[in-house]
């Protein structure tokens, strides 16, 4: 399902980073970076509630309004019942939409606040994303501190937070298309190879935006997904190719581009819903105000995973949304 | 795609592990191990003048204070991610799991946080470890007679 927006417009956006992403090529694009992982709070989820609140604190400065001016906040996160969302909206007062995506929510969050802004609910909307590595590692996976060895296709949990401002002002990044994904599940039951699991779903997802959209793959200056990681990258070309015959050019994944993955311990890259809109909202729209591209296709990633379903040897569902980005001439 | 077909796709891009160098690093790693134990049981029935039964006892509780300690100081999970099996077959491996988990609940609370999840990763262990001795000591008594 792809929806055509006439009146909306990214205006701005804002992005918290931990120490892995800082260390990483993008460092001097993000808005604030730590040193830690705790950033001054005392757990993990709440480590992940700050990024939520500091990265709408920030963008709320760079647009120069208060809270109290925006109309609704979307937003969601990895933790169980969105903990880091509602507990940062708990302080904000924002009137709130909780989604949970996987790693697909940031676009998502797009999508809603560009269909309430184009059909004139809503006149502006933060849309908001935070993942944390330790926090999903605890929730998902081992102790934080167990070293058990990884598989080199486990993707690394990205830590971040990263929230963008949306209204009808033409300013910024246009949202000029955006396409609602279908859950597809080719039979991965790999929880160390998310990029395989997801792989399938983006595919689709852009197949149905290019036919919808009645568009050629070459339209797009770049195509880029969310979080497939170094081997799902070559996966959805492979797939790409040989189940629609479109041969993805100018296509890179965010999972790569945010970490050194030669020299970084973080596997075959990175992941989680942070990943795609820290990437996004401070490289790519940096490159994209340089006008050194100007049309772009997000396609976000999400495993559905879910612990209890996979230990029943349950296969993992995947999503990916896109949206379509182009820079206001 | 048929799901076997696209399975077949993933694993033409999926890297082979590397089991062989894994294998000998853990091979060299876990040996090293077992000479610290001996050494400090040699080390305890020579100054404590204890039997050597005693001294291993005394040997495996260092080892578990140290993996406990290594643990708790940040740097067990970057050895382990070296060593892999190397560390985590020895009782190294035991303490880690279970220090790792005390750790990462503590904030929980004591009986809700450490005390529901500590065995979190070695209950596995102990459980397998307990069936399999007494599935062992079953062949052995018909085999051998006790």
């Amino acid at each position: 399902m792809t929806f055509k927006y006439n009146n909306v417009y990214i205006n701005d956006s804002a992005t918290v980073t931990g120490p892995y992403e800082s260390n990483g090529p993008l460092s001097k694009y993000f808005d604030k970076s730590y040193d830690d992982l705790y950033f001054g709070t005392k757990t993990w989820e709440l480590a992940e509630v700050k990024l939520i609140e500091e990265s709408i604190d920030i963008l709320l400065n760079k647009i120069s309004k208060t809270r109290f001016d925006i109309n609704v906040l979307i937003s969601g996160d990895l933790l169980n019942q969105l903990v880091a969302t509602n507990y940062a909206a708990s302080s904000l007062g924002i009137p709130l939409i909780g989604i949970y995506g996987a790693c697909s929510t940031s676009v998502l969050g797009l999508i809603i606040a560009a269909n309430m802004i184009e059909s004139g609910q809503i006149k502006n909307a933060i849309a908001s994303t935070s993942s944390h590595n330790n926090a999903a590692e605890k929730q998902f996976r081992y102790p934080t501190e167990y070293g058990g060895p990884k598989r080199k296709t486990t993707t690394f949990t990205a830590t971040g937070g990263a929230s963008a401002y949306l209204s009808s002002y033409k300013k910024g990044i246009k949202v000029e298309s955006g396409t609602l994904g279908t859950v597809v599940d080719l039979g991965i039951t790999d929880v160390y190879h998310m990029g395989a699991v997801m792989a399938p779903a983006a595919a689709k997802t852009i197949y149905d935006h290019l036919r919808e959209t009645k568009r050629e793959i070459g339209y797009y200056d770049l195509i880029l997904t969310g979080d497939l990681g170094i081997y799902g990258k070559e996966i959805l070309k492979d797939y790409m190719l040989s189940e629609y015959n479109i041969d993805l050019k100018n296509y890179d994944d965010c999972g790569t581009i945010i970490y050194d993955v030669s020299k970084q311990p973080v596997y075959a890259g990175a992941s989680g819903p942070a990943c795609a809109p820290l990437v996004t909202y401070s490289y790519i729209f940096n490159k994209m105000y340089k006008r050194e591209i100007k049309r772009v296709l997000l396609i976000a990633t999400g495993a559905l995973m879910n612990t209890t379903m996979v230990n029943t040897k349950n296969t993992i569902p995947a999503i990916a949304h896109a949206i379509s980005l182009e820079v206001v001439e | 795609m048929e799901d076997k077909k696209y399975k077949n796709l993933v694993d033409k891009h999926t890297p082979k592990e590397n089991v062989l160098d894994n294998a000998l690093i853990a091979f060299v790693v876990g040996g090293l191990m077992g000479i610290l134990g001996q050494g400090l049981i040699d080390i305890y029935t020579y100054l404590f003048n204890i039997s050597t039964s005693d001294a291993s006892m005394l040997m495996i509780v260092t080892l578990i204070f140290l993996g406990c300690l290594l643990t708790c100081l940040g740097f067990f999970d970057k050895m382990v991610h070296f060593a892999r099996c190397g560390l985590i077959i020895p009782i190294t491996g035991f303490a880690h799991a279970m220090m790792s988990a005390a750790l990462e609940y503590r904030k929980e609370g004591l009986v809700t946080g450490i005390g529901a999840n500590m065995f979190k990763l070695a209950g596995t262990v102990i459980i397998f470890g307990v069936v399999s001795a007494y599935i062992f000591g079953l062949i052995r008594l018909i085999i051998m007679g006790g």
